[in-house]
């Protein structure tokens, strides 16, 4: 019973959290509108949505650590999932400094953004209620 | 907890804002200031901005803040102004003024104040977020 409602919210949570998570980014786009050198960074939300509840195409490879035998060996690892990839935003107009933030672009992105994490609250809370109501029939 | 990490980043771009503001406050107003503290005219500063990754991020991964890496100050010749009457006029007549421009200096304000309301835009939709996100369920 647990198992099927943590089922059932699953994919808002990944949601969720990745809205979140590209939110961050967003943020971080704007606080570093005139850092010279500064690449716009975005998040591929479909992708990473895809990649996060396991219909990805090419699903990445899991957790790979190298075997210690001698405690002077590093504990290297690659780590496989996590965050999702970080992308590059294709600039219209650089400036000459190197910085490839473009507000007006950087401002609808949160917005629609905000918007979209709002939806996904407000999903999960009617989502909610409608798993209490089947409870108190 | 990447909804609290905006509020780190966003506050650092704020602080890095307001020093920039700073900076070309004082530059405005000191341009005129013919002899500083060490009988120079003033010399035009400006912020250099570098980015600051969130602590814990992963490198590749790193989105950040700013922060303000050093304050340079303008190597630019002095503004040379014709005034004989002025004490501290040269053999020639020349006293040597700040390399201020206040045309850019002011430009430098507008836009320092521009990204900071648009940092204090974030730090309010992300708060907004956050408390949205405690009504869950409800």
């Amino acid at each position: 019973m647990v198992d099927r409602l943590d089922e059932a919210f699953q994919f808002y949570q990944t949601a969720i959290q990745l809205r979140s998570q590209r939110q961050e980014v967003l943020a971080a786009n704007i606080a570093n509108a005139d850092t010279p050198g500064y690449k716009a960074r975005d998040v591929d939300f479909s992708a990473a949505l895809r990649e996060a509840v396991g219909t990805a195409e090419t699903p990445r490879l899991p957790d790979t650590r190298l075997s210690l035998t001698s405690p002077r060996h590093i504990p290297a690892a690659s780590s496989g999932t996590g965050p999702a990839p970080l992308l590059y935003r294709q600039p219209a107009q650089p400036s000459l400094d190197g910085n490839t933030v473009e507000m007006d672009v950087e401002r609808v992105n949160f917005a629609d953004n905000t918007a979209r994490y709002q939806a996904s609250l407000t999903l999960v809370s009617s989502r909610i209620k409608t798993m209490l109501n089947a409870l108190q029939q | 907890m990447s909804m609290t990490n905006i509020f780190q980043i966003a506050g650092s771009a704020l602080t890095a804002q307001s020093q920039r503001l700073n900076v070309a406050a004082s530059n405005i107003a000191n341009a005129d200031s013919v002899a500083g503290p060490d009988g120079q005219p003033y010399r035009a500063r400006q912020v250099v901005f570098q980015v600051a990754p969130v602590a814990g991020s992963q490198p590749g991964q790193a989105v950040g803040g700013v922060k303000v890496a050093t304050v340079l100050q303008s190597q630019a010749p002095f503004r040379l102004e014709y005034r004989p009457d002025n004490p501290l006029a040269d053999a020639a007549g020349y006293v040597a003024m700040p390399n201020v421009n206040v045309v850019d200096e002011t430009l430098n304000m507008m836009s320092a104040s521009r990204s900071y309301q648009a940092n204090v835009e974030v730090l309010n939709t992300a708060k907004t977020l956050m408390l949205k996100a405690l009504t869950i369920g409800q």
